[in-house]
Parts: C-alpha cells; structure tokens; sequence
C-alpha cells in the first residue's frame, strides 16, 4: 500500500503566459500514483493551460514537471504518451471520416499489417465493454455517424487503450461528462475509481461539483491561473467549493451604482421568448443585461440569434431599431486583419461615410479619430495596421467599431476575453455612459466582476435560461449557484 | 433533467446521420444502374460483350485520372494539372515507350517527383493548390508539346496486346474497373497506414497530435496521384494507340466530377474510391448514351454529339442537388 | 520575406508596392527582347498594350472573385468568353448597326452565367470551384451548340475601333484603362468593394460588421461573368470572328495575372495595378520566349514554372499575415 504512495507526477512553479495574459502563475502539484485528483475552477482560472502543459501540448515557461521521479524536459504529445500520459480533450480528437477502429490506429502505430482493423476495433471494442457495458458503439462505425455523446464515449475508452506492453500512468480527462448522460457517466466514473486501483493516476476536471466531490481523492482548485487550495476530498463540500472558486468573496461587494436605475417604464429593445429554451428575455433601452453561466452554455448562439432576428426578423425573437456586435473572438469574428485601425473602425457605419456615391476617407478618418479617442485606443496612427496593436487594443477598436454605428442595441460576446485591466475600466465607463443615453447593452462575459456592472442577468446552461437576477442578488455566490445545479446536486 | 434532454437530442442523429450516408452511398452505383438501363432501353444490343466493350474502353483511363484526383481530394486539395499531366505521360509512352523504355520509365518518374515537390510547397508555403497545379498543367502541357508537336506515335507492344486480351464473359474494361477499384479500396480504406493518410484529411490536428507526420501523409497522397495519372496516360495511349499533347485535357474536369459524383468531399478527407470508380463510367456512359436517345423534336431524332459535355455538367449538378436533398431531408 | 521584415519595415512596404514588381519584370523582359531582337521595340509595347487588354478584362473579374476568399474561383471564364463571343458575332451578323445590340447580347449572356454560378454556389452549397466547373460544361455545350458552323465576320466597325488607336496608343488600352480605374474606385470607394474585401478576410466577420455577404458575392460573380463576356466579344472582333475554344488560355492567365499583380490568394486584398503589371509581364514573357525562337512547347513549360515559382515565393506574403 505504501508502495503505491509515490507521486506519480510533480510540478513546481509552473507558469505560463499568452501575451499579456498570465495564463499559470506558478503551480505547484502533486499527483500521487493510484489517486483521482479532481481539478476544479470558473472558466480562465487556467486548467485547460495546465492540461495541455500535462499533456505536452504546451511548454511552460517557467518551472519543472518530474514523472516518476524524472524531469521531464522538451516534453511533446508524442513523448508524454510514450511515457503513459493520456488527455482526453473537451474538444473532440477523433477523425470524423474514420471508423471508430481507424480511430483508435491512429493512437497506436503498432497495430498494422494483416487483420489490423479487427485488432484495433478489439481493443477500442474490449476498453468500451469495459467502462460502457451495454454500449451500442459498432467499432466499424464512423465517428461522423456517432451521437456527440458516443464520440465522447469513444475518445474516453481510446484514451484508457494500451498496446505492446506500454503502459498507461496518467489519465487526464476534460470535462469528460459534460456530454455523456447521467448513466454512461457514472459508468466512466466508477470505471476510473476501478483503474486507480491498479496504480494509475487520474485528474478528472469538471465542472459538476458533485462529481468532483463523490470520486476523487484528492481537489484543487484553481483562480487565475493560481492554486488556491488543495487537500483531501473530506476537507470539502459543494460550499466551500463555489467559496474558492469566487475567491471567498460575498454577497455585499460591490453593487454599483447602476442598480439605483429604474427601467419598468423604458420601451422594451429586446424581446426573445423562444420555446423550449427556459425562461423569457427582455432587455429594455438603456438597460445593460448580462449572460452569464459557463462558458459555451448558449450565450453566444443567443446573441447571434439576436443579432439574425434585427436584420431578418423571427416570430421569437423581437428587436427594435439596429443591432450591431462585439465579437469576443477577436480573430474569428471580430478583426479585419489586412485593415488598418481606422477602417477596422469605420467598417459598421461605411453607408454614414459616403460623399456623393463614394466613400470619403475624410469622413471615415474623422469618424476613426473621434472613437479612437473616446475609447482611447493607444497607437501611433489609426492608419496603422490593426495587427500592430495589443490585443487589449484591438479589442478596444471593436468596442470602437460598434459605439460609431447608430445602433441602439450592443450585443457583446465575452468581449473583454485576455484584455488588460486598464481597458477593462476605460470600456465599463463608456458602456455606462452610453447606456445613460439610451443605448441598452447584452454583455455575455465570463467574468464574475462585469456582471457587476449590469443591471440585470440572464443564468443560462444547456443553452437554456435558467434564473434571472436583478441588482442586489448579482454575486458570485448566486450567479455560481444557478450555473453548478447539476443532476448529482439537485 | 438536463440529462433527459441531451440524450433524446443525442439519439435521434447517428440513425439519421447513417442513413443520409447509406443513401449517399447509394448514388453512384443507382445512376450507373439507371443510365444501363437508359441505355437498355434505347438500344438493348448496347448491353453486350463487344457493346460495353466499346463504350468503357475510354472510361477506364478516365477512372484512373478519376482515382489520381480522388487522392488529392482526400487531402483537402485539389488537382487541375490531372489532364495535362495524363496528356505529358500519354506522350511519353507513344514517343518513347516502344524504343526508349528505360527514358520513358525515367521520364515517368520524374511525373511522380514533380507531384510530390507540388505537395511540399503546397503545405509549407500555405498557397492555394488549385493556383500550383493551374500552374503545372501549363508546365506539362507545354513538355507534352516538345515531345509531340504533333499527334503521333506508336502505343508499345505491350499495352495494345493487353488491351486486345478478351477475357471470357466480362469484357476487359469492366474486369480492369473491378480490378482498379477494389485494389484503391484496399490500399486506401483497408490498409493502416490508409486510416492515417485519410485522417489527416479529417482532422489535420488529431493526426499531428498522435505523432503523424502531415507532411508525409500529403506528399504520399500526392505521388499516388502521379501514379495513377501515369497509369491513366499509358492506358489511354493503349485505347486510343496514338498521343497527342492535348489528348486528355478534358481529364482535369472530368475526374473532379466523376469523384464528386462518387461520393467525394471537398473537405474532411471523404473519399470513396469505389465510388470514384463508378462515377467515371457514369459519366462516360451518360454521354454514350445521348447518342441512343431519340427526341422525336430535334432534327435528326438524336440529342447533338456537342451536349455531351453539357450532359456532363448537368449531370454533375443533378447528382449534387440531389446530395444536398439527402442531406436536407434527413436533417428535418 | 518575414514577419520581422514586414513588420519592420512597414513604411519601406508600402512605398514599394507588390505590383512594382510585376512592371519592373516586365521592363526587363521587354528590354531583354527587343536587345535581343535587334528592333521593333515600340511594336512589341504597342502589341503587349493591346493583348493586355483582354487579360486584363478577365483579370479584373477574377480578382473580385479571388479576393472574396479562399475557395472562390471562377473556371467558368474560358467558358464564357467563348460563349459570348459566338453570341456577340451572331447577333451583329457582321453589321455595323447591330454592334450595339450584339455587346448587348453578350453582356446578358455574362449575367446570366455569373447568376447561374451563384445560384450553384448557394442552392448546391458546393466550393465554387466546381460551381463553376459545372457551370462551365453546360456553357462550353451551349456554346457548341449555338456557334455551330458559325464563321460571321466580325462588323467592320467594331475590327476598325479594336485596332485605332490615339497618339499611337490602342483605342481599346486606353479604354481599358478607364475600365480599371473605375474599377479601383469600385474596390476602394464603395462599399461594395470594402465588403468583398473584408468577406474575403474574414465572412463571419463581414457578417457581424452588418455588410451583406451574400449579396456581394452574388454581384462578384455577376461582374465576372460580364467582364469575361465584354472580353469575348472584342476579342472577337480582335481576332477577326469567334472560336470556341478562344478563351482556353484564359482560364490560367485570368489566375496568374491576379495572384502576379500582388493580390491575396487568400483573399482580402486586391491589386488593379498589379494586373496590368501582371499581363505585361506574361505578354513579353511569351514575346521573349518567341523571339528567342521557342517553340510554343518550352513557352509553355517556362510559363508554367515562372508562375509556380512567383505563387510559391508569393505564398510568403500570405503565410506571414
């Protein structure tokens, strides 16, 4: 028994940056062999950043991982599962144009030559009998062809496959039931807490709390990039969990100013009642309303339904006068990249700009300079190419792009995602400011401080609305209560 | 609860997805069996021994470029220099293969190196394959020329005698089609290293993260495709026993189509070279078989020789409108 | 060639525009075949000027459709110039009265192909590279078709206004030049050509900055398939009556000319200049190589790599953005 307490992986001041960002700072941990470490923290606290370090996806910059007592340095993916690291991603790593058998080859170079398709789908067959019993998963079936949920159950059981005498150490899963029904979850769980028996380790990261709790051995939790606690399960419960994870603070902090307004009698700018999809949304002008929840719970396809329904109009969804948007993935929805910040700016108000038929560049610059400033946007020239700005910057200009349009509804999709503090409060006091003159705002943010600046807050989870939340109930406590309800809690 | 609602939303997909896919399937070989019985109907003495003979002898190099394109395909890209290329191998071997041999296999050789380097730039410096290959059909079709200004040229000894074989009950393009599709099928889709090369096509990051070479995955699908254009030069010189350098410039279309009507995606590295197979006679069957079909309001009773290739292209947007019903119907 | 390079030295980049470049290899390679013909300078610029002329109409259509992306290519061009150009013929009829209705006749029959493409595209959603491909069969059928036997002169007027010129400089250049200038006006003033650019950076993008997507690439298609029609029909009257297959080599210098003249192959960004650039160059590169005494064959090869080596050497450009 105590041979099986060694750790099985250490990190010590492991950190990693994106730019500006401060992804980790400094993590240090240990992973026992034969335990199940449950790894839990809000969206951004840094445990994807961690993972992929794990899994040799990433490099870290600072700090040094040991694997069974060895350093491990130049890890790749290759290497990590040389060394029995297996990660199963949140997103799917499967070929949708291959079997399931094919898919599971692609793990293992070592299965080839004659009657290598029924070895492989043998061993991917075998390891889902094993964790799924009862699945209906055809190893020769194509992973396009599978439900979410089975691929899910596919990349799970590929993971935990081993071939010529390797061996399996570290098994590191993603939210791995986030798309798997309550009884094929507990399945994989009790399959893990079964293969931590015979030495191997796991970290298990997600956001069911009550998961969590019920099969590791050991938590984590992390803020910003930090651990901020770590022990044996029985020093937790689901309370002191959300406690950590907001950062221990309460109720009373910060209600802004904002809630002192009364919006009962502003005309409705914004009115979504979509069947099936919880409860009704009203955003009135001048009122800033906030989409909270986890990330990519629907907040973001109900922005773009939104913004659809202004130019096309939808028998569920109403809105009065323009939408315009603030993309909150700067470099896929957001950025001209080829522009300079000028046009990246004036691009949304172009039919403003025109002098007889023709786009006046003097109307344009002067449009580009007037918001630049409000938003005060920190570059050489406006002429100068969009790239060659911060990212907080940029993200400033599309901030800058949406406020020039005369549009009375500004729906924003997690725009302050990696930006500086110093931008953040400049672009909370022009949304303020400009929701005094009328404008009414849709933030999604994942970021527990901004819900602060809103008035009110739409909870959503599986792309449902599930609580409403209006001026003093606004805090982390109750934003995280509606957004943990899982099945194991209820 | 939330449970309940994502596993009915779960189940209902695959038993769609994987009926969409049988019938998608399906939608070569029902027009191949629907243009034979076209065809049937017009002129039964069509579907005969020396009938089908003389309609598929030019389909066969036709589905070997077919194959070569499907290759490609299956890697994201897509070849337009296939028809200058099938023209620069045919006349390679009607110059050179009955007196040079060794040249002439060198010659071809040198096909295939060509289409690998097009494979290393093409991944490494990010540009667009279609403006690389646009560029090469000039570069074959031009070496084409320089070997033969004019149309010419023996087929080698060899080919011509395999192509006059009669095999019993099956005439040799159908057995050569047989023989083509299922040899690609099993190199393809059966092999192991197979699964890799069609995966990078898939999910280029799943096949990288497991220690994949993409570069290699590419260039091999690329240098397969010079084989098979090789293959379909040769055998066109073989059917047709002269070369000439424009011979086969109407390949670079005809191959796209008959993959896509084979059940070919442009993206996502779906291939089917069973399919591909079937599409190319499909099509060389379709234009074939405007020349059975009487239309009682047209001067001469027969549909012009010029809509063949009319036919073609409608014949390819037919196919594909009736994917995208498929694809409509079943995401109802 | 690298970032560090591009991002450094940004004022250096911008005063040398990537279209220079296309002008100066056609300055040398104009020099290097009059030296190496011995005279007939002036006739080999008066001869590029009016060749160019055709490349450049198609070259203008294709580099809209280019620079809305990757995937978006129009191989329908050939197709049409040989169409419209068996329609233009057979309805001027040789007269020179009816030369306004055949340019008329013509210019329809582009819409008409550059609607059908887009409506391909979208009700098939397929690439628009076989949109187009496809589209193109039916057209070269159409084509044979209706053009059969077909030998009509061109009308004597339209011959004559092909080859006048002004000041010694072809009528049709000089048009031409109009031509890409409002073209240029089109791409930078309106917001239809900040649309095509900013779809060709980024749709989704385009989508939430409120520009009609759709709508653009349904007007890109159009313009391309007009312009290559415009092309066929005076290309007609060029060459002294129509052939169907007078618009093949237009298939590959359409393509070339656009990603020569400093436009993006990924899309985004557009070059009007470039493309007089890029024709010159092919033009006198093709003069080279024939007073050099290649035969049409080592032309071609010579063609072909100098293009691949530009798109490779090009590809930098897109790879560093």
């Amino acid at each position: 028994m105590t041979a099986l307490m060694r750790p099985a992986l250490e990190l010590s001041g492991v950190s990693r940056s994106f730019g500006a960002v401060r992804a980790l700072s400094g993590v240090t941990l240990t992973i026992e062999a034969g335990k199940c470490l449950g790894l839990v923290g809000h969206n951004g606290a840094g445990k994807s950043t961690l993972m992929n370090i794990l899994a040799g996806a990433l490099r870290p910059d600072q700090g040094t991982l040991l694997f069974d007592g060895q350093t491990m340095d130049n890890v790749t993916v290759a290497s990590a599962q040389k060394l029995g690291v297996r990660c199963v991603f949140q997103e799917l790593s499967l070929c949708p144009n291959l079997t399931v058998a094919e898919n599971a080859r692609v793990l293992h170079p070592s299965i080839k030559g004659l009657g290598w398709r029924k070895r492989a789908g043998k061993l991917i067959g075998d390891m889902l009998d094993r964790i799924f019993p009862g699945h209906d998963i055809k190893p020769d079936a194509l992973a396009a062809d599978l439900s979410i949920g089975r691929r899910q159950m596919v990349e799970i059981a590929r993971a935990f496959t081993v071939t010529d005498g390797g061996q399996l150490r570290l098994v590191i899963l993603d939210e791995p039931t986030s798309s798997l029904d309550a009884t094929t979850a507990r399945q994989l769980l009790a399959f893990v807490r079964e293969e931590i028996r015979t030495g191997v380790s796991c970290i298990l990261i997600s956001h069911m709390l009550g998961e969590v709790l019920d099969y590791s051995d050991q938590i984590a939790v992390m803020k910003n990039g930090q651990l901020v606690a770590t022990g044996p399960v029985s020093d937790f419960d689901r309370q002191s969990l959300v406690d950590l994870m907001s950062g221990g603070e309460h109720p009373d902090r910060g209600v802004h100013a904002r809630a002192a307004h009364k919006f009962e009698n502003a005309p409705i700018a914004v009115r979504a009642e979509r069947a099936g999809r919880g409860l009704p949304f009203i955003a009135r002008h001048g009122e800033v309303i906030g989409l909270a929840g986890l990330a990519g719970h629907g907040q973001t396809e109900f922005l773009v339904s939104v913004y659809d329904a202004a130019k096309k109009s939808r028998s569920e969804i109403h809105v009065d006068g323009e939408v315009c948007f603030v993309a909150g993935d700067r470099q896929s929805d957001g950025v001209f990249p080829l522009w300079s910040i000028a046009d990246n700016i004036a691009v949304n108000s172009l039919r403003v700009l025109r002098n007889r038929g023709l786009l006046a560049r003097s109307l344009e610059h002067a449009l580009a300079q007037k918001w630049g400033s409000v938003m005060n946007i920190k570059a050489p020239s406006l002429e100068d190419e969009i790239l060659s700005l911060s990212g907080g910057n940029q993200q400033k200009a599309l901030f800058a792009r949406a406020l020039a349009t005369t549009s009375s509804v500004v729906l924003m999709d997690d725009p302050m995602r990696g930006v500086d503090i110093g931008t953040k409060l400049d672009v909370y006091d022009i949304i303020a400011k400009e929701a005094a003159e009328g404008r009414s705002f849709v933030w999604y943010t994942t970021e527990f401080e901004e819900l602060e600046y809103c008035d009110r807050i739409y909870v959503f989870q599986n792309g449902r609305i599930v609580s409403e939340l209006a001026g003093d109930e606004i805090t982390e406590v109750g934003v995280i209560g509606s957004s943990f309800k899982d099945s194991n809690a209820a | 609860m939330s449970a309940e609602v994502t596993k009915t939303a779960n189940e209902s997909r695959p038993s769609n997805l994987s009926r969409q896919r049988l019938l998608r399937s399906l939608l070569p070989a029902v027009s191949l069996v629907l243009v034979l019985l076209l065809i049937w109907g017009f002129n039964p003495r069509a579907i005969s021994y020396f009938g089908l003979n003389l309609m598929l002898n030019l389909a066969i190099p036709i589905a070997l470029a077919t194959i070569a394109q499907m290759c490609v395909m299956a890697t994201n890209e897509l070849d337009l220099s296939i028809g200058a290329f099938v023209g620069y191998v045919a006349c390679v071997t009607g110059t050179f293969m009955a007196t040079e041999p060794a040249l002439a296999f060198l010659m071809l050789a040198g096909g295939i190196v060509v289409y690998m380097l097009a494979a290393v730039v093409i991944h490494l410096r990010g540009v667009p394959s279609i403006v690389v290959t646009l560029g090469l059909s000039f570069f074959w079709g031009g070496l084409a020329l320089l070997i033969r200004p004019t149309p010419g040229g023996v087929a080698p000894e060899f080919l011509t005698a395999f192509l006059s074989w009669q095999p019993p009950f099956v005439p040799l393009p159908v057995v050569l089609a047989i023989v083509l599709a299922l040899s690609v099928h099993v190199l393809l889709m059966r092999s192991s290293y197979g699964a890799i090369l069609r995966g990078s096509g898939g999910n280029e990051r799943a096949i990288r993260r497991a220690g994949w070479s993409i570069l290699k995955a590419k260039v091999a699908m690329f240098a397969l495709a010079g084989f098979f254009g090789i293959l379909s030069g040769m055998l066109l010189v073989g059917v047709s026993s002269s070369a000439d350098a424009t011979m086969a410039s109407g390949y670079t279309l005809l191959s796209i189509a008959g993959a896509v009507i084979g059940g070919a995606e442009f993206v996502g590295g779906r291939i089917s070279p069973i399919g591909a197979v079937i599409g190319a006679l499909v099509l060389q069957l379709a234009s074939s078989a405007l020349n059975f079909f009487q239309v009682p309001f047209l001067p001469g009773g027969r549909i012009p020789q010029e809509w063949q290739v009319g036919a073609q292209g409608v014949f390819l947007i037919l196919i594909l409108a009736a994917r995208v019903l498929i694809s409509r119907s079943s995401s109802k | 060639m690298t970032d560090i390079a591009l991002n450094q030295s940004r004022w250096h980049f911008s005063n040398w525009p990537v279209w220079l470049w296309s002008f100066l290899g056609a300055l040398i390679v104009w020099v290097a075949s009059f030296s190496l013909a011995g005279q007939g300078a002036s006739g080999m610029l008066v001869a590029a000027l009016s060749f160019a002329v055709f490349t450049v109409l198609v070259g203008l259509g294709q580099m809209f459709v280019i620079t809305l992306g990757p995937g978006n290519v129009d191989l329908s061009i050939p197709a049409t110039i040989g169409l419209a150009s068996a329609v233009a013929m057979k309805v001027m009829d040789g007269q020179n009265s009816l030369i306004l209705f055949g340019l008329l006749a013509a210019l329809v029959c582009g819409l008409a192909i550059g609607g059908f493409n887009y409506m391909l595209i979208r009700l098939l959603r397929i690439p628009p590279i076989v949109a187009t491909l496809s589209a193109s069969f039916i057209i070269q059928s159409v084509g044979i078709s209706y053009g059969r036997g077909l030998q009509i002169k061109p009308p004597a007027a339209l011959t004559d206004f092909t080859f006048s010129r002004i000041i010694g400089v072809p009528v049709l250049t000089i048009a031409a030049v109009i031509l890409s200038v409002i073209a240029w006006l089109v791409l930078n003033k309106t917001i239809y050509g900040r649309t095509v650019s900013a779809v060709g950076q980024n749709p989704r993008a385009a989508h939430f900055a409120g520009l009609s997507v759709e709508r653009t690439r349904l007007l890109t298609y159009l313009m391309s398939g007009v312009l290559a029609a415009l092309c066929g029909a005076l290309l007609a009257a060029f060459s002294g009556g129509s052939s169907l297959s007078m618009g093949k080599e237009y298939l590959l210098t359409s393509i070339a000319v656009v990603v020569l003249g400093g436009t993006s192959v990924a899309g985004g960004r557009a070059n009007v200049p470039g493309l007089w650039g890029g024709a010159l160059f092919l033009f006198m590169v093709s003069t080279l190589l024939n007073t050099a005494g290649f035969g049409s064959g080592l032309r071609d090869v010579l063609t072909g790599l100098i293009i691949v080596i530009a798109i490779a050497l090009a590809g930098s450009r897109s790879a560093s953005r």
